[in-house]
């Protein structure tokens, strides 16, 4: 027995995500990530602004591994990513990017279907249910599973590209400027369905895009980068009312 | 002299035939050889970057060899028969599988790959599940120009005493009866037209069914 029994339960839940110190430098340029620190909360949606080349894609790609640091250390889950294992970490976050990358040689469910194929996860009729789940979750129609990326409008693939990443109900979902290629009536309803979808399934969300509307509307938290520093990290209406610097209003339009 | 090379085939059909099947075989073994070659060597310079430009570039002066000087070079170093044709054969049909499956692979959208990669794939799994059936189509091009051209090409292996239907086309002009010589081409001609459709067929109904460009 501990003197203190409840401190277990009092003290702050630990972060799900933890950039420490994190420096990036390809050779003969400045720093692409230059002492980045931040962390995020479990459950959080946290959106990513900044022109583009501040370092948003290189941070992300930190986070599951696809690039390391040189420099520092990212944490997630307790764990830091430079020593551990990158397959698993990976098959445990969902990734949607920029132009959704979904496989054109696939049919829509086996698109889904995906991540847990690599590592055998579902058996076939859990594949057919999961998959009409999905489906269901990101509202399309459950015959979609049959038709081919190509037959799909930019909106669905969208919706497709992160049915793909909820597939094994990762706690943690990065998105890369994931609505930056579709028209703006489409966008708004993928965001708001986003938005519903983060908070009934509870995962943190990073989302990464160039739009400072979107990034206030989605975010929990903004997080304002530029030449690979946090410029200003806080919620929407902070980031509104009390802007830290030229910077931020300048994206704010305030300028 | 149709009606001459239609007498040849009447007369002596089961020599003919014989033939036929010779050269099914040998170019059969070649086309398989070459295709197993060019595949795996294809796939490993689309993988290892660096090696491209000297694989690529033998197998481009090797191509320029002209095949009767190919195959009397081959007869010192393996004698004469089907050894040193199937040898040749497979040189030559080399050459078009690795191209094809190197461009076919090294050219797959970056942001694709990525994706798989990001989603947990193992390189085995990007290759496989990626990689390849993105390729499929340009592979199976280079399947196409390569096995007409080793069933076209087939036809000179007789020259270093191979089996095929090159056999009649050499005694037709040994003897000066053209109308043999025709009748050999005629049927290299058909078989490799023949696989050309079967195997344009292949590719149609690949990209039908998977909806590609
Ligand atoms: N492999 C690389 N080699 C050299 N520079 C790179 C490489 N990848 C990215 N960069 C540079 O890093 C900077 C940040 O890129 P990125 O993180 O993609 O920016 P963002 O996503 O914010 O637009 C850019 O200036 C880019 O040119
Ligand atoms: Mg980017």
């Amino acid at each position: 027995m501990t003197i203190w029994p409840d401190l277990a339960c009092c003290k702050m839940p630990e972060p799900i995500i933890r950039f420490n110190d994190v420096t990036k430098i390809y050779p003969g340029s400045p720093p692409v990530l230059d002492h980045l620190s931040f962390t995020v909360e479990r459950g959080e949606f946290l959106t990513v602004i900044g022109r583009s080349g501040c370092g948003k894609t290189t941070m992300l790609k930190m986070i599951n591994g696809l690039l390391l640091p040189d420099s520092g250390t990212v944490e997630v889950e307790g764990v830091n990513v430079s020593g551990t294992d990158l397959i698993a970490l990976r098959r445990s976050i969902g990734y949607v990017i920029q132009n959704v990358g979904l496989f054109y040689h696939m049919t829509v469910g086996k698109n889904i279907a995906y991540v847990p194929s690599l590592s055998r996860a579902w058996d076939k009729p859990t594949r057919t249910r999961r998959v009409a789940e999905l489906l269901d979750i990101v509202g399309l129609p459950r015959n979609f599973a049959d038709r081919y990326p190509s037959e799909l409008s930019g909106g669905q693939r969208q919706r497709v590209g992160i049915a793909r990443a909820l597939a094994l109900e990762p706690a943690i979902m990065l998105m890369d400027e994931p609505f930056g290629a579709v028209d703006e009536i489409t966008r708004r309803s993928l965001q708001d369905e986003l938005c519903r979808l983060q908070q009934t399934l509870k995962v943190t969300i990073i989302f990464i895009t160039h739009d400072i509307r979107e990034a206030l509307k989605l975010g929990h938290r903004v997080m304002v980068m530029d030449a690979g520093q946090v410029v200003q990290l806080d919620t929407p209406d902070r980031i509104c009312s009390d802007p830290k610097d030229h910077f931020v209003r300048l994206l704010l339009g305030l300028d | 002299m149709l009606r001459a090379i239609f007498a040849l085939y009447r007369n002596r059909s089961d020599w003919f035939l014989e033939l036929f099947v010779a050269h099914m075989r040998l170019c059969g073994i070649s086309i398989l050889i070459a295709g197993i070659i060019g595949l795996v060597l294809g796939i490993l310079i689309a993988e290892h970057r660096r090696f491209a430009p000297a694989v690529i570039g033998v197998c481009n002066v090797v191509y320029t060899i002209p095949s009767i000087s190919l195959l009397g070079l081959l007869i010192p170093l393996l004698g004469v028969g089907n050894k040193p044709a199937i040898t040749a054969l497979c040189i030559y049909g080399v050459m078009p599988m690795v191209r094809n499956t190197y461009t076919g692979v090294s050219t797959v959208e970056p942001d694709l790959i990525e994706a798989a990669l990001g989603m947990g794939s193992t390189d085995w799994q990007v290759l496989w599940r990626v990689k390849l059936p993105m390729a499929m189509s340009v592979i199976l091009a280079g399947l196409r120009s390569m096995v007409v051209m080793i069933i076209a090409t087939g036809g000179i292996a007789a020259y270093i005493g191979a089996s095929g239907l090159g056999v009649a086309i050499f005694r037709g002009i040994t003897m000066y009866n053209t109308a043999m010589t025709c009748a050999g081409s005629i049927l290299i001609a058909a078989l490799a037209l023949i696989a050309d459709l079967i195997l344009s067929r292949i590719e149609k109904h690949l990209k039908k069914t998977r909806r590609m460009k």
